[in-house]
């Protein structure tokens, strides 16, 4: 090292040849721990599996995928699903049921956690701490006990079938079932679904003539009046023109069974329920929190540039608010897809139960359970993918 | 803050130059809190009307309508499942060593603290009698309750001896010379792993015949301090230079963080035996269990980790190399030790929420907290009575106590550790 340093190359000539010992040269040291590294990694993976595929077969277990083809022999409670249908079907009756709770929760506990994520920001003491009280509850719970208490402590002790209870014709509620009332679609329904999607496009061309409108003239837009006063006319057209198409399924006892409406088994009423007020507590405190890491001074300096309440939350406090919270939310959203294989507790056919019925009835685990991983992966990419969309519209861009 | 500090409700707080504020007394208080708009009023009448309903509807759940006897007659249920009854003293003992262990390491832990704060020239809070109370009011409530229940003398007598013990252990703690402050986590492993001892050898009770809460707060201990090596190197490996290393640890930690623990534990029933050689005897059920948490956990911690990683300054690691230090120093003497100060807040918060993850034994058939919760309800006296309504508040109960006191815990570990202030 010396040497080079007290003697400078001559500018102009190739610098003089100074690499150090094999054993001591970075980029060769950087190859062979890799190498290293990479067959250590490789040894491992494939001694564990030489060993489980040993196993398998000394036990007389198949090692590859037939068995789903073959008829399942169970049936699943509360779905069309026969016992002849094969287990690769049962698993899809599984997965829609994993995404029927995905979906309708993350609605649900969306705007659930947003009430009382801005009721824990209200001014009235009350109810700000009526707030504090439900999330630092629920966030202390574990999502199991909230699920088993709200299947055996709430929905089973419902009222029976025989004396159900009521609410305006629009809801019944039985220990077995919960329905309620859904719009349903008569004749001439088609062409009226016609128009509404009429009237979205009106009103979607309506708003951006008059954003455009306001960024070349810089005349007020009120594009939210516009379009809805737009789409709201072309219905209104069509409902009277159709006659009253659309009518309301009321659900209703008929002997020992709910008919009728949007119904829920009471497994799954749990499972959605206590996913959505205890996923709900997180979404509070995140949107709490992204309202109050907005800096103050943003909110003084709207004041001070005379904004109204309503200017100040739509154009300063909110979008930087929702920048902050997008990944938080998303993160949530993951968790409470991950937290639906609880409702195996509760006996819930979604997509774990599916699975665990499936290796109960004789068939091979390792395959099922690599499936079931793989399953839930996709699942979270999907999330993952759409919220990434979302967050990256949303995101600052930076200088 | 201003010149004049304001007490919430808007009234100065003592004797502030300025007009007197109008709004002084409960009734202004009221009026600034609750009634300072139409709105308002409607909203406190509605949820005062509501909270009254369930306040109401509360204190007769608990104190008149519940027969709470159930509990009262399974205590040693739900605190230790189906633990030996002769052998009830193993787990006094183990007590009393956890609360010098952690009497000794919270002792230890306020020195560390005060020391740091003085170095980087911030003030400590000053900690008062309210801020005990404020501080470990949920765990006294849990200590209470459950002493409550106890139909003897003997537990209450033992559980203030481990008190005792511990409060002791803890000014000890303080008084450690440095030397072995230093080491104080080297103190933490042997308590744990002495009370796993008291409890399983010299014909003690093995861990397959645990359960109740006991077995939730040792897999929560094992589970964390067995991944956390793994978390660690997890860590490293995702911020190393070398490809190889690199797409190696992102594999493992977005697979395993992608999908839920029931699938790994569901794995750890099924597949673990599978892939071990066929002259290793079977593990035994927790066994494969805590394979699976320590396997889930890791890549939990190795994000976490990261992120006290990702907080250290290039300028320090550029400094350790400008003095000539070695990689692996750099990384033990500069990098590790700022990095981990800085998890230690998240690292609690992993920890409450594994120890909410252990009711998912419950799902695999162990005889843990829930599965007591709902077990009992099935004995002579007590079947078909409806009594989850009783026992499942219960567990639940245990259950928040714990990890609120702990989630309060490490936001003010955040605050004295001087995380993110810097």
């Amino acid at each position: 090292m010396t040497a080079v340093v007290d003697a400078p190359d001559p500018p102009g000539q190739p610098p003089r040849s100074s690499r150090p010992p094999l054993w001591r040269d970075v980029r060769v040291i950087r190859v062979v721990l890799q190498v290293a590294f990479a067959v250590a990694v490789v040894a491992l993976i494939s001694y564990l599996y030489s060993n489980l595929v040993n196993n398998l077969t000394d036990q007389g277990i198949r090692t590859d995928f037939g068995y789903l083809d073959r008829p399942a022999g169970f049936q699943i409670l509360g779905s069309d699903f026969r016992a002849a249908q094969s287990v690769s079907d049962a698993l899809l009756v599984g997965l829609s049921n994993t995404v029927s709770v995905a979906v309708i929760g993350i609605v649900l506990t969306m705007i659930l956690g947003i009430i009382v994520g801005v009721a824990s920001l209200s001014s009235n003491w009350l109810v700000r701490k009526a707030a504090t009280v439900y999330v630092e509850t629920l966030r202390n719970l574990p999502p199991l006990i909230v699920i088993v208490f709200m299947f055996t402590a709430v929905i089973l002790r419902l009222p029976r079938i025989e004396a159900p209870a009521e609410w305006f014709d629009l809801a019944i509620w039985t220990n077995r079932t919960i329905s309620i009332a859904a719009p349903s679609l008569d004749a001439g329904s088609g062409g009226f679904l016609l128009a509404l999607v009429t009237a979205l496009v009106l009103a979607a061309v309506v708003w951006i003539v008059r954003t455009r409108h306001n960024a070349r003239t810089g005349q007020p837009h009120h594009r939210v009046a516009l379009s809805g006063l737009a789409f709201l006319a072309v219905v209104v057209l069509a409902w009277s023109l159709t006659g009253r198409p659309l009518g309301i399924d009321r659900p209703e006892v008929v002997g020992r069974q709910l008919e009728g409406g949007w119904s829920m088994s009471a497994n799954y009423a749990a499972v959605l329920f206590a996913l959505v007020i205890y996923t709900a507590s997180y979404i509070a405190e995140i949107v709490r929190g992204s309202i109050q890491a907005v800096h103050k001074g943003q909110t003084e300096a709207s004041l001070a540039l005379a904004l109204s309440g309503f200017q100040r939350l739509r154009f300063v406090i909110l979008p930087q608010a929702f920048r902050i919270a997008v990944p938080a939310i998303a993160n949530q959203f993951l968790n409470l897809t991950k937290n639906s294989s609880l409702a195996i507790a509760v006996g819930f056919a979604e997509l774990t139960q599916v699975t665990f019925i499936v290796i109960g009835n004789g068939n091979p685990a390792p395959q099922s359970i690599l499936l079931l991983m793989f399953a839930y992966l996709f699942l979270s990419l999907v999330i993952a993918l759409f919220t990434n969309i979302v967050n990256r519209r949303f995101q600052l861009v930076s200088r | 803050m201003t010149a004049v500090a304001t007490h919430p409700s808007g009234a100065p707080r003592g004797r502030a130059a300025g007009p007197p504020d109008t709004s002084v007394g409960p009734v202004g208080w009221m009026r600034e809190n609750l009634f300072n708009s139409a709105l308002n009023a409607v909203l406190t009448a509605l949820f005062g009307a509501f909270i009254a309903w369930a306040a109401v509807r509360l204190a007769l759940l608990v104190f008149v309508n519940s027969d709470w006897e159930i509990v009262q007659r399974n205590l040693t249920s739900f605190m230790l499942g189906r633990f030996d009854r002769a052998e009830l003293w193993r787990p006094w003992a183990a007590t009393g060593i956890l609360a010098v262990t952690f009497g000794l390491v919270g002792g230890a832990g306020s020195v560390t603290a005060e020391q740091i704060a003085q170095q980087e020239g911030r003030q400590l809070p000053r900690i008062t009698w309210r801020d005990r109370l404020r501080r470990f009011w949920p765990m006294a409530l849990l200590v209470v309750v459950l002493l409550g229940f106890t139909r003897t003398i003997a537990p209450t007598l033992l559980a203030l001896l481990v008190l005792a013990v511990g409060v002791v252990a803890r000014s000890v703690g303080t008084r450690l010379p440095s030397v072995l402050n230093r080491f104080i986590w080297v103190v933490a492993l042997l308590g744990f792993v002495a009370a796993v001892v008291v409890l399983s050898r010299f014909g003690g009770v093995g861990w397959d015949e645990w359960g109740g809460l006991h077995l939730s707060i040792f897999a929560t201990g094992s589970g964390i301090v067995l991944a956390f090596p793994l978390g660690l190197l997890l860590a490293m490996g995702r911020r190393s230079s070398l490809p190889a290393v690199r797409i190696v640890s992102v594999g493992y930690i977005e697979f395993f963080r992608g999908v839920p623990l029931i699938t790994l534990l569901l794995m750890g029933q099924f597949m673990i035996g599978f892939f071990l050689p066929g002259w290793i005897d079977a593990p035994s059920q927790l066994a494969r269990a805590l394979v699976a948490i320590v396997i889930f956990e890791s890549a939990y911690i190795a994000e976490i980790v990261r992120g006290g990683l990702q907080g250290v300054d290039r300028g320090q690691i550029e400094a350790g190399q400008a003095l000539g230090m070695s990689p692996l120093a750099v990384v033990r003497r500069i990098q590790l030790p700022q990095a981990l100060r800085a998890v230690i807040p998240a690292m609690v918060g992993q920890f409450i929420s594994l120890f909410q993850d252990t009711t998912l034994f419950f799902i695999l058939g162990f005889d843990e907290l829930l599965n007591v919760g709902q077990r009992v309800t099935n004995q002579p006296d007590f079947v078909g009575q409806g009594l989850q309504s009783v026992t499942l508040p219960f567990v639940a109960f245990v259950f928040w106590a714990i990890s609120y006191s702990m989630s309060r815990e490490s936001r003010r570990l955040e605050t004295r550790l001087g995380v993110g202030t810097r």
